[in-house]
This record gives structure tokens, C-alpha cells and sequence, in this order.
């Protein structure tokens, strides 16, 4: 009987790292009290957006337990991921979390063929006893996203395009048939004309293969395109988290409006406004250090209390947001 | 007058081990023209060709890439450039970072890690223009850095401990301290964040008002075209396909492949199925007979798998080879 509550389940989640020595060093809390969760019986594609430097990889690296969260928790399917460290459940966590990397000529070994690593994932498994046995499995994962097995055999990473051998990888963390599929900027390396490509794929594992995806990345009209919902992470807090359509559609925070207005339009017809001058950030570790509301620095409508303390999370217009001209 | 004319360029990648040689037409034909003081965009997927015009207009032509054919020549006021057949020394002296410089992908590798900023500024000075006095040198980097609004203490610091975005300016600042004629700019936001991304176009863009350059952007991005070009140019596999002004690219594109370009761009707010190119970009060492783009082409004919089509002027600028515009509109 499979658990029906949460797929994943993450709690009041924190990661802190120190810069520096023990004397006179600082701390850096690279994800800030984050919570969110996905259903169970609901497939559904949720992003984590946000700039470099946000936090998105450190919950990404969490969430596959290469990193101990600092405080909070993680459930999956229940269980509490702590719990899970090595042996059989983990390797069973594994099975069900699949990531996906961002630049797939780094992920393959340019020596090796490309087929051995999905063989490598059916045997190790124990998906398939066998490499013969193995065949079927590699043939039927390949297909899920428009390639096979006979396309695939033999080649190097070199002899794929960068769309094709994205989708390798997703065919690869398609082989133990897992849950949820952690996608790391899975196409910000590859070419604009490839990219939709990878990205209907993730519509359609989610439609016809019931699997969510967690997808981190920071280019905002691609996940407007895929998502169902969105968090917008600002230097490791979620400043505004909902429903896609209310989050890019609407949104409430200086932070996530200023994003919106710099994805450049496809058209051009807003050149104008995209030329009005804005002020960058200066460097990350300095806007980590602000007290109060990180964006306080760069918010046209910055007000005294927010440099003072964290803003609360507020509920407004069908989303959370974290700002304090909302509450 | 022309700033620069590319005529008819060939550009091929010969190499030759143990006995094979191989030949990749990385630029196969090319003609074009920049103007004084444009913005002119250049688009196409990863190995169209894109990087080696960059090269060959830069002057930096190394093995194995080889110029088997065309013309480069630039005008710079009254002074003209041939580039395939300038000296070296004359290169570095007058045209190079004085007249064309160049902005590069990764500001990360082109800041050396162990020095600082004004350690670059210096050594690029040094070698283009000779520093007599130290302290003019860096009263005029101080003011350099002033008019683009880049604050002086980046001087002193090394690259790491700057963020992504303000490298790529100090790049930009780089590439413009002795005011050239063209700046070139390959892929100089495809790392960078939305904002980021933005803030540095704009400081572009600015620059290229102020001081009324030419800035060759090149990038597979046509969301920044749109944004920041004044006219826009695609290349398929080492050929230019369709040229016009950004506007009418955008509305009014010719060619299949840069319709299919336009249609597939994502945007907020629209959630209509977009497909994505059949297909894989061709292999340049072997490339499709006939129009190169036929074998993922939605609306190729016999023709197309047999005869090249011809760069057909269609008023305004706009230009266009494909065999199928002809049929349409006339």
C-alpha cells in the first residue's frame, strides 16, 4: 500500500554554511526557512526560480542527500529523509528521486558510451538482471523521449546534439521509474531553437508517466510555459510562491515583478521600458549579509521596517508572499 | 559609407591527421555590410558558423581555420583595413582594441584570476597604446570606469570577488577603453541572470548611443535581439538565411527556419503548445546538398534537396534565400 499524503514534503527547511575560520568567520544561511510540498496523487511540475547565488542548487543538493539540512526536515512519501542514510532505503530513495543536470556534456563521460550508463541504471537498480534483459528497459525509456536504443548504441557523448543527449539523460533518470524527477537548469546549456524540446518532454512525463518534476531554474518564460506552481527564491528565501499564473501573471513582490519586467519580450514591441535603467545588486555574499528584507537594497519601494527585520509571509491574492506591503 | 563589407567569405576548418583530411565549411559564403553606428545581431544555433565569422572579422585566424575565399575590408574613417592581409604588427598597433575589440562569453576566463582589474586595464594599454605616465593611466581608467557607471574600487579587486554581472561589465569596460569603431560581442549574457542580463545590455546599449559605434552582437537569444538589435541577421550551418530589420524579422519573418525561431520562443502569459525543430543541426564537414536547411525543413520540395536557393533582395533591406518565398509571394 503506497502512502497518500505528500510525495515530498519539505519542512521549515534551513542550510547554513560558515565563511571564514572559526574566529571571526561569518555564517551564510544558504536556504532560509523554506517549506513546500508536493501532493501524491497529483502529479505536477513545480519550479524554483530565482538568480544565481539564490540558494535554488543547495535545496536541489538537498533534496537529493548530498547535503544535511542545518535545521527543518524532509519527508518523502513519509519518511523522514534524515532517517535515510545508507544501505537499502537509500539506495531506494534514489530510485524514486532522479536527477537531471544542467549541462550534459558534463554529466557523460566523453570516453564512455552513452548507452552503458543507462545500462549501468537498469542493472544497478535491480530494475533488470541482466544486460540482455536490460535491452527492453533502455529501448522503452529511450522512446518515452522520441529517441532508441538503435539511434543511441554506440555513440559518445560528442556524436549527440545538446538536445538529444539532454534527453538522454532524462531517458536515464527515466529507467527506475521514479517519482520525482529533479531537473537543475536542464537547459540553460542547451541551444534556444533545442530547448523547447526538453521542455515538452517534462509536460509529457508529467501527463502520460504521473511524474513531478522539480524544476530549478532561473529562466522565467520557459517555466511559465511548464509549471503548475512556482517559488521565487531570493537569496535563499522563497519571496513569492503560488500558482503559476498568479505568481508571473500578477506578481506582488518588487523582487518578482522586477524579474518579470527583465525577461525580454520575444517580440519587440517593449523595448522601451526594457531599456529603463536598473540598478544591479552588488555582490552576493553583501546582499546575504542585509538585515531584513534581502531585496531591501534594490526595492523602489523600500520602507524603514524593511531593513529591520525579516518581512512575515503573507497570504494575498491566491499566493504566499513575503513582503511588507502586503501585511 | 560602410564600417565594414564582408564579401562572399569562405572559411574552412582543414585538418589533416595521419593521412585524412577533413574539411568543416564552418562559413560558407557570407556577404554583409555593417554601417557606423548600429547595433547589428547575428543569430543561429551552436555550430552555424557563428564564432569563426567572429574570428575571421577579428582578424584572428589561426589554424586549422583557413580563408579559402571572399573579402573582409573595413573603413575606419580614412583609414581602410584589409583584414586578410594586414601585418600583424600593424594589427596590434592601430586596428586591434583600438578600432575592433571584442567582448567574449565567459568574463570569468577572460579576467586572469590572480590579478587584479587594473592589472588587466594596464597590461591591455600597455601593449595597444604604451603607458608614459602611471598616474594618467589611472586617472583616465578612473574616469573610463565613471562614465559607465562602474564604481572605482573595482580596480582593486580580483575577479572572484565580483559578481557574475559586474565581470561581464568590467569586460564591457575592457572593450571600450580606447573607444573602437566596432565592438564585437559574442554571447555576452548567455551565463548572466534576467537581471543581470538586462543591466548589462543596457550598459551596452548606452555605451553604443554615447559614443555611436558599432556593436556585432551575436547570440542564440532572439528574446535579446528584439530587446537590443537594430537589424538582425540568422545563420543556418555557415550560411546566412534571412536579414532584415529587427522589427520586420520579428514580424514579417521570410525564411521557414526563422519563423520556426520566432513561434518556438517561450513568453510569460502565453502557454500555447510550442514545438521544437525536427531534426539535428546539420554536420558541417558534411552538409545537406541543395538548401542546407531541407532535412528539418516543414515545407521542403524536391528542389530544395537539389539546388541551392539564391540571397533574394525583398526591399528594405530584407533578404532572404529560401525556394519557397518565391513561390508564395509571387
Amino acid at each position: 500500500m503506497s502512502y497518500t499524503g505528500k510525495l515530498l514534503d519539505v519542512q521549515h527547511v534551513s542550510v547554513l554554511f560558515s565563511i571564514g575560520g572559526i574566529i571571526g568567520g561569518s555564517q551564510l544561511v544558504a536556504v532560509n526557512d523554506i517549506s513546500f510540498s508536493l501532493d501524491n496523487a497529483h502529479p505536477e511540475i513545480f519550479t524554483i526560480a530565482g538568480e544565481s547565488g539564490s540558494g535554488k542548487t543547495t535545496l536541489s543538493r538537498l533534496l537529493l542527500r548530498d547535503l544535511d539540512p542545518t535545521t527543518g526536515k524532509v519527508f518523502f512519501e513519509g519518511i523522514d529523509l534524515a532517517k535515510v542514510k545508507k544501505g537499502k532505503d537509500f539506495k531506494d530513495f534514489m530510485r524514486q528521486v532522479q536527477p537531471v543536470f544542467q549541462n550534459p556534456f558534463e554529466t557523460f563521460n566523453p570516453l564512455r558510451r552513452v548507452e552503458d550508463y543507462l545500462f549501468d541504471t537498469a542493472i544497478n537498480f535491480g530494475i533488470a538482471a541482466n544486460h540482455k534483459a536490460a535491452e527492453p528497459i533502455v529501448d522503452d525509456a529511450l522512446r518515452l523521449v522520441g529517441l532508441s536504443l538503435d539511434e543511441v548504441r554506440t555513440r559518445y557523448p560528442h556524436e549527440l546534439s545538446g538536445g538529444q543527449i539532454q534527453r538522454v539523460s532524462v531517458a536515464r533518470a527515466l529507467i527506475p521509474q521514479p517519482r520525482l524527477i529533479l531537473a537543475d537548469e536542464p537547459v540553460s546549456m542547451v541551444d534556444a531553437s533545442l530547448r523547447m524540446e526538453i521542455v515538452n518532454l517534462f509536460k509529457k512525463l508529467r501527463d502520460e508517466q504521473k511524474v513531478s518534476v522539480l524544476y530549478i531554474t532561473h529562466d522565467l518564460a520557459t517555466a511559465y510555459y511548464i509549471s503548475d506552481r512556482i517559488s521565487i527564491m531570493l537569496r535563499g528565501f522563497v519571496v513569492e510562491a503560488g500558482p503559476v499564473d498568479e505568481v508571473l501573471g500578477r506578481p506582488l513582490h518588487p523582487y518578482t515583478q522586477l524579474l518579470k519586467e527583465s525577461v525580454p519580450s520575444p517580440m519587440p514591441v517593449h523595448r522601451e521600458s526594457w531599456a529603463a535603467h536598473i540598478d544591479l545588486g552588488t555582490t552576493e555574499v553583501k546582499e546575504y549579509g542585509n538585515i531584513g528584507c534581502k531585496f531591501a537594497g534594490r526595492c523602489p519601494k523600500v520602507m524603514d521596517i524593511c531593513r529591520k527585520a525579516d518581512p512575515p509571509d503573507v497570504e494575498a491574492q491566491g499566493r504566499t508572499v513575503k513582503c511588507y506591503l502586503y501585511s | 559609407m560602410a564600417l565594414l563589407i564582408v564579401k562572399d567569405l569562405q572559411a574552412y576548418y582543414r585538418t589533416e591527421i595521419y593521412g585524412i583530411s577533413r574539411t568543416v565549411r564552418a562559413v560558407d559564403g557570407v556577404s554583409l555590410e555593417l554601417q557606423p553606428n548600429e547595433i547589428y545581431g547575428v543569430a543561429g544555433e551552436s555550430s552555424c558558423g557563428k564564432t569563426t565569422l567572429i574570428k575571421v572579422i577579428s582578424g584572428s585566424i589561426k589554424n586549422p581555420l583557413k580563408v579559402i575565399g571572399g573579402s573582409v575590408n573595413y573603413q575606419f574613417g580614412p583609414y581602410n583595413v584589409d583584414i586578410l592581409n594586414v601585418k600583424q604588427d600593424e594589427m596590434r598597433r592601430n586596428v586591434r582594441w583600438k578600432e575592433i575589440s571584442y567582448v567574449m562569453q565567459g568574463s570569468m576566463s577572460v579576467l586572469n584570476p590572480v590579478r587584479q582589474i587594473v592589472k588587466t586595464f594596464e597590461d591591455i594599454v600597455d601593449t595597444h597604446q604604451g603607458i608614459p605616465d602611471h598616474k594618467v593611466f589611472l586617472q583616465q581608467t578612473r574616469e573610463h570606469l565613471d562614465r559607465l557607471g562602474l564604481p572605482p574600487d573595482v580596480l582593486n579587486a580580483y575577479p572572484h570577488q565580483l559578481s557574475g554581472g559586474m565581470r561581464q561589465r568590467v569586460a564591457i569596460a575592457l572593450a571600450t577603453i580606447f573607444n573602437p569603431k566596432l565592438i564585437i560581442a559574442d554571447e555576452p549574457t548567455t551565463a548572466l541572470d534576467v537581471v543581470v542580463q538586462r543591466g548589462v545590455l543596457q550598459m551596452l546599449k548606452e555605451i553604443q548611443d554615447v559614443s555611436g559605434n558599432t556593436v556585432l552582437l551575436v547570440t542564440h537569444d532572439m528574446a535579446v535581439h528584439a530587446n537590443v538589435a537594430d537589424r538582425v541577421m540568422i545563420m543556418y550551418a555557415g550560411r546566412i538565411v534571412e536579414e532584415a530589420k529587427t522589427e520586420i524579422i520579428f514580424t514579417a519573418p521570410l525564411h521557414p527556419y526563422t519563423q520556426h525561431l520566432i513561434r518556438s520562443l517561450p513568453a510569460i502569459g502565453d502557454r500555447t503548445g510550442k514545438a521544437s525543430l525536427k531534426g539535428t543541426p546539420p554536420n558541417l564537414a558534411n552538409p545537406p546538398s541543395g538548401c542546407r536547411f531541407h532535412p528539418r525543413c516543414p515545407l521542403a520540395k524536391d528542389i530544395c534537396h537539389t539546388d541551392e536557393p539564391a540571397m533574394i533582395q525583398y526591399g528594405g533591406g530584407h533578404r532572404a534565400a529560401c525556394h519557397m518565398i518565391k513561390e508564395e509571394t509571387r
